[in-house]
């Protein structure tokens, strides 16, 4: 292909990016309390002495993208790769000693928050190391090493206590003891809608493979549930379940009312349906209908067959609209915290009402690698039963 | 093709009711009192009357239109440039970016929003335009993507441009996987916009805020329906155009 003469832009114009956001960007944001927005720090003003090095780190990182650039070869690209991983926990180091150095002696009120310079560099630098390793063709092997090599340095550098004057870091130290608890909640309600979805999800998505004129009159209904927006599926289900509490006084006694998990549960399995339905429909159609009809002529009881043939086959395309829905949970379950079923988007909104930024990334923070843990389960689950269907 | 447009024949034919409930519901619901005072009687103000429901209406309406405007002009461009030569060298990193995007959810967005540029319609406008982008991009991608080689390789071999064949070829063609991307943009748009009430925006939201905060299940009901009302109503309307445009 001609286009393929062209020089690989993507690495240099990135970190060209990351130098200048850096640079020009505040990369502290001092307070004498969390109320008020802060006096920015810029990057430059906090070199003094040996932190020069830093400036060193910028020149490696941009020398080693442009000569990528220029001579795509493996040991530039590496370079490139390693200047990106170690720029990331330098920038949160510096950041953090910055912020001890400008706090000492103010009250335990005042607060040094990271500005946009660091979210913006750690975004960017995020995309280089991903778009390096994709120019590289790295092993999945090469790739797990690196995003390891990351999570410890940063998750040391966290651990460590070295960045405890930083002020997400004082936020979550406030919020220590219930923090746990409020992941949990969080992680509860994604878990619990996602049982109801797949017990109900899949069965309907069976009947609508054996009656392909029920799935026509399924598939809109469930289309339309998820256009609703979720505020207002809350809202909606806040009448008739308050309504059905004060009726059946049991059900109240079991925790069941207009706000609370019961909406937040039942919004969140209703979202779910279309995804797992629609994969289920999908996964089962695409079966080689000779492989259920060798298994009938083996004898096989239809649910032998749908429990030995259907489902190991129709399982990984399945298990793609599970993840769907499992994804989209995590992002829903926050705003199941308006109508107080609690989880991370309490956090988020307690941040919002106090305007205070620090404690809404405390409640995102969490969300966005919930996120993604979630999707790399699914999609090592998908591998894995890929690999079961075909072996070779 | 006659397949393409048999994916929700009962729903749409309905198009015309649901319009005509939204606007009767838009009317009608301030006038709702005895209604709702029968169904929710402990409570004193059983109508949400701070803000008239068509002002509310139009603010969300218009909150939503200008975000996915600036969404799709500038989501398409995205979509068109890493598909030609000249930038697809970004593809695989917008597709990362996108993949990133994803564990995003859109309150995330506006909360962050607001230490950029305060309480306001002002960061609503800018999360929802950010956010509507990466649908757009997507649909943009993927449905130039899907055009066949074949055909593009008989618009070159006829002795189109490469800028004609984009126009009249591969464009057209992508239409309906583009629109289709645009629909997802304006229906989550929809819903953060409804979110959006609690960064300080006024919409279709605000009622259900205002409800939720003051224990009033009235005005939350009175927002929810309008709410899910709008959004049925214009995912209807897309059905209608993709019937359209479906080849």
């Amino acid at each position: 292909m001609p286009a393929d003469k062209r020089l690989n832009p993507v690495l240099a114009s990135l970190s060209v990016l990351v130098v200048l956001g850096v640079g020009g960007l505040p990369f502290l944001q001092l307070a004498p309390n969390r109320l008020v927005s802060g006096q920015p720090v810029y990057f430059f003003s906090t070199l003094h002495g040996p932190a020069f090095a830093w400036v060193g780190l910028f020149a490696a990182l941009v020398v080693s993208s442009v000569a990528a650039m220029v001579k795509p070869r493996v040991g530039w690209l590496w370079a490139a790769v390693t200047a990106a991983v170690a720029s990331m926990p330098s920038l949160l180091w510096l950041a953090a000693s910055q912020a001890s150095i400008s706090l000492q002696g103010e009250s335990p009120m005042a607060r040094a928050a990271l500005g946009s310079a660091f979210w913006w560099a750690l975004v960017l630098l995020g995309l280089m190391v991903s778009s390096a390793l994709q120019q590289l063709r790295a092993t999945p092997f090469q790739t797990a090493a690196v995003s390891t090599a990351l999570l410890l340095l940063l998750g040391g550098l966290l651990v460590s206590g070295a960045c405890n004057d930083l002020s997400l870091l004082k936020e979550y130290a406030n919020r220590a003891d219930g923090f746990a608890g409020v992941v949990a909640r969080h992680v509860q309600i994604i878990l619990l809608a996602l049982a109801f979805t797949l017990a109900m999800g899949l069965p309907l998505g069976w009947v609508a493979h054996a009656q392909l004129k029920g799935s026509r009159a399924l598939l809109p209904v469930l289309n339309m549930i998820q256009t609703i927006p979720s505020i207002a599926l809350f809202g909606l289900l806040m009448a008739p379940l308050a309504l059905l509490a004060a009726c059946v006084p049991a059900l109240g006694r079991a925790g069941i009312s207009g706000v609370g998990l019961a909406p937040a549960v039942i919004a969140l399995t209703l979202y779910g349906l279309l995804p797992v339905v629609r994969s289920t429909l999908a996964g089962l159609q695409h079966i080689n209908p000779t492989m259920v009809q060798a298994g009938r002529a083996l004898g096989l009881t239809h649910f032998q067959i749908l429990m030995h043939i259907e489902l190991p086959l129709a399982l990984p395309v399945l298990l793609g609209g599970v993840r769907t829905a499992a994804v989209s949970s995590v992002g829903l379950a926050a705003v199941t915290a308006l109508i107080g079923a609690g989880g991370l988007g309490s956090v988020l909104f307690d941040g919002l009402f106090a305007n205070a930024q620090d404690v809404v990334l405390l409640g995102v923070l969490p969300m966005v690698a919930l996120a993604v843990v979630v999707d790399t389960l699914f999609k090592a689950l998908m591998a894995i039963a890929r690999r079961r269907v075909h072996p070779w | 093709m006659v397949t393409t447009s048999t994916t929700r024949p009962v729903l749409t034919s309905h198009l015309l009711w649901v319009v005509v409930l939204l606007a009767a519901l838009v009317v009608l619901l301030p006038y709702s009192a005895p209604l709702f005072s029968w169904l929710f009687p402990q409570l004193e103000r059983p109508v949400y009357v701070q803000e008239p429901f068509a002002w509310l209406l139009w603010q969300h309406a218009r909150l939503v239109g200008l975000s996915s405007l600036f969404a799709v002009a500038v989501g398409s461009a995205i979509g068109v440039w890493v598909t030609r030569p000249a930038g697809h060298h970004f593809k695989p990193l917008l597709e990362s970016l996108l993949a990133v995007s994803q564990a995003f959810p859109p309150v995330a967005v506006l909360a962050l929003a607001v230490p950029l540029v305060g309480f306001g319609e002002l960061p609503a406008l800018l999360a929802l335009a950010l956010y509507g982008l990466l649908p757009v991009v997507q649909g943009t991608v993927s449905g130039l993507q899907g055009v066949p080689a074949a055909q593009r390789q008989a618009a070159l071999s006829m002795g189109l441009t490469t800028r004609q064949c984009l126009r009249h070829v591969e464009l057209p063609l992508a239409l309906p996987v583009w629109l289709s991307g645009v629909r997802t943009s304006v229906i989550i748009n929809i819903g953060t916009a409804a979110i959006a009430s609690t960064v300080g925006a006024k919409t279709l939201g605000s009622p259900i805020i205002v409800g939720l905060s003051g224990f009033n299940t009235a005005y939350v009901v009175q927002g929810a329906l309008l709410v899910a009302l709008l959004a049925v109503t214009v995912d209807m309307l897309f059905e209608k155009l993709a019937q359209r445009v479906a080849w």
